[in-house]
């Protein structure tokens, strides 16, 4: 029992009071108090019965229901309300303390291995997104912040759901252009390391430019590639390509360079030559840091396309909706977009992260266990 | 020539000069379309092969300008007119230039005090992390736009909105960064501190923080990179603030290709001396902390 978690106890039961005494918000003009609710007065004396009844030491389940009730509570109200009042707010900060007080006791059972890590490990981060999602609602739709500023989460699913045929073709135009153009740039710059690989010359003469150039805003080029190739998916598939081309460079020469000389040597009292050398011993090596461009990789893609399009598209693709919907003041609709992008650049990542969990099986890094 | 060779400033410079040279051929051959069209306006005919490509260097529009004629726009851009006019390259240039420090250093700030609450706080841990990690993988920048129009509906504009996706970007690489240093102390050395009853403010100022400078510079180059690339993107939403992204814009409208490739240049410059300034602060500071580089 860490002095923190007290402290949040405390607050806690400050807040119970405060939203049971406090008017909650205005329903059809009316100013309505929390204690004509029942579910609220239920909510209420269960968390001040549970936190007072233990000493401040609610056992971390207990914790856990109160904050999904609270959460469950302020959805509940949010939806029918005009105008939400003190107790409202003060209701929202009780569950933020809840949340809290919860992710502290959870986190303090892992580390003294009351509980196991591995699904309860997973409970915390969630319970902080929905926490998060949950005081964003909450606040929108309880200040009533002007939609174009920031839209609820609710209202943003809603468009989401409603619009999947624009989404959906988005999606493909705009993938089109990454795939195509993540897989050139990755290609190029592995078969160009494997060829730069040989001449200690070129190595030492692309190694310090290709760094260079990786720290560049690359993303500039797109209003010339989109002069060259077009306003269609290829002129961004070449921005991709230019951006993923040097990381993918780089990682692989460093990777080239991985295996120790006396592995080389053991190689050679082998007879090994270059090329089953290359494959048999430094390609391996290589793994992971060739996996680590193309983690790097698959962000800079999507970004790559998306900005792309600002500069000129046919009337479909993710950025030309992003920066078309923005000057509609759809927001919305741009939020709904950045979800499929996030949910799609998340897939990307988690993908190639299990494709490297697959083939670089015996890195100390997975072996442990961890990513 | 045999110690030149095996430095890396002989090949640095041998593949830069294969680099220009390719770039001149290239123009040369994307540029002999549209110059054979003039041409044949023209009613030239059987141009020798130096003069046609003399042409091609000097087109108004060029499909790929010539590295000179870049350098050319590059230099009447910062020195042919005033600072303070719309016109000067510099001008646009110190506009992105402001952004990206006040949101690199904003950015710094937050992703070391995140940091800071991380390592100190096992459910700040836990519950913060893995969204920081995640949120690595999303396209960051799509949400450009809608900062800058968002914030611009409830009147905020100029350089504030520009600086929140800066600092949006670059507060990531220093936070997972810092994490990493600031737990670079082992066991050994937080028990000798304990040892010294030290207490865990004196713990953080007199180890961990001096452990975790290191990669606090290192984290804060691919920041500065980044804060750059925001600034840059957060001007194309916004064609009326200026900076080197509306120059990029507005070139792309009127088709002015060297003005794309003379912005271009100036940002890349840009990025390098920043990145480059970082560097030197990185080696000023482990010289004073006593790393050996």
């Amino acid at each position: 029992m860490s002095r923190l978690q007290s402290i949040l106890a405390l607050g806690a039961l400050l807040f119970a009071v405060l939203t049971l005494l406090l008017p909650m918000g205005n329903f059809g003009g009316v100013p309505v108090a929390t204690w004509t609710s029942i579910p609220a007065l239920i909510f209420l004396a269960a968390t001040l019965a549970a936190i007072g009844a233990f000493r401040l030491r609610a056992p971390t389940p207990a914790t856990g229901l109160l904050a999904a009730a609270g959460c469950a509570l302020l959805i509940g109200w949010v939806e029918p309300m005009q105008g939400a009042l003190a107790g409202f707010w003060a209701l929202l900060v009780l569950t933020w303390l809840l949340c809290w007080l919860f992710a502290e006791q959870l986190s303090a059972d892992i580390r003294r291995g009351r509980v196991n890590d591995g699904f309860v490990g997973w409970l915390v981060p969630v319970a902080f997104g929905v926490a998060v999602l949950i005081a964003w609602e909450a606040i929108t739709r309880g200040a009533n912040v002007p939609q174009v500023l920031l839209p609820a989460p609710s209202m943003i699913w809603a468009r989401l759901t409603a619009s999947v045929p624009t989404l959906a073709a988005d999606f493909v135009q705009t993938f089109k252009a990454v795939i195509v153009g993540f897989t050139l740039g990755c290609g190029a710059g592995f078969v160009v390391a494997i060829l730069v690989d040989r001449s200690p010359f070129l190595k030492r003469g692309l190694l310090p430019i290709g760094n260079f150039v990786s720290a560049l805003p690359i993303i500039g080029i797109a209003p010339i590639m989109v002069m060259w190739f077009g306003f269609d998916w290829p002129s961004k598939a070449a921005v991709v390509v230019a951006m993923t081309f040097f990381p993918m460079l780089v990682n692989t020469v460093a990777g080239l360079n991985a295996s120790s000389s006396i592995e080389r040597d053991l190689m050679r009292t082998y007879a090994a030559n270059y090329w089953e050398t290359l494959l048999k011993l430094r390609l391996p090596a290589a793994g992971p840091f060739i996996f680590n461009a193309l983690k790097i990789n698959s962000t800079l893609a999507l970004i790559g396309a998306i900005v792309a399009e600002f500069f000129g598209t046919p009337i479909v693709g993710m950025g030309f909706r992003i920066s078309t919907e923005v000057g509609k003041l759809n927001i919305d609709l741009v939020w709904a977009e950045i979800a499929v992008a996030a949910v799609a650049g998340s897939a990307f990542y988690g993908v190639i992260a299990l494709i490297e969990r697959a083939v670089t099986f015996w890195h100390p890094s997975i072996r442990g266990g961890r990513t | 020539m045999r110690g030149l060779m095996g430095g890396k400033t002989v090949p640095v410079l041998i593949v830069l000069l294969a680099i220009v040279l390719f770039w001149y051929v290239m123009a040369v051959v994307m540029n002999a379309p549209w110059q054979n069209t003039l041409n044949g306006r023209a009613n030239l005919t059987d141009v020798p092969l130096t003069e046609f490509a003399l042409q091609t260097f000097t087109q108004d529009k060029p499909v790929l300008p010539a590295p000179h004629q870049v350098i050319g726009a590059i230099w009447t851009g910062l020195f042919g007119s005033a600072i303070t006019a719309p016109r000067s390259l510099a001008f646009h240039a110190g506009i992105t230039l402001g952004a990206t420090l006040l949101g690199f250093g904003l950015g710094t700030l937050l992703g070391v005090l995140l940091a800071v609450v991380i390592v100190h706080n096992n459910a700040s841990d836990r519950s913060l992390m893995p969204w920081i990690i995640a949120s690595q993988t999303v396209p960051i920048l799509a949400i450009a736009p809608m900062v800058v129009v968002g914030l611009g509906a409830v009147g905020v504009t100029g350089m504030i909105p520009k600086a929140l996706i800066s600092m949006y970007l670059s507060f990531f690489p220093v936070v997972v960064g810092m994490v990493k240093g600031l737990r670079t102390p082992e066991q050994i050395q937080l028990d000798l501190m304990r040892t010294y009853n030290a207490s865990p403010l004196q713990i953080f100022l007199k180890l961990r923080w001096p452990a975790s400078v290191p990669i606090l510079f290192a984290s804060m180059k691919v920041g500065i990179a980044i804060s750059l690339i925001g600034a840059v993107v957060g001007e194309l939403s916004n064609n009326a603030g200026g900076g080197l992204g509306v120059r990029l814009l507005t070139g792309s409208y009127n088709g002015q290709t060297i003005q794309i490739w003379a912005a271009l240049f100036i940002a890349a410059a840009l990025a390098a001396i920043l990145v480059i300034l970082v560097g030197w602060g990185e080696r000023l500071a482990n010289r004073r902390m006593g790393v050996r580089a």
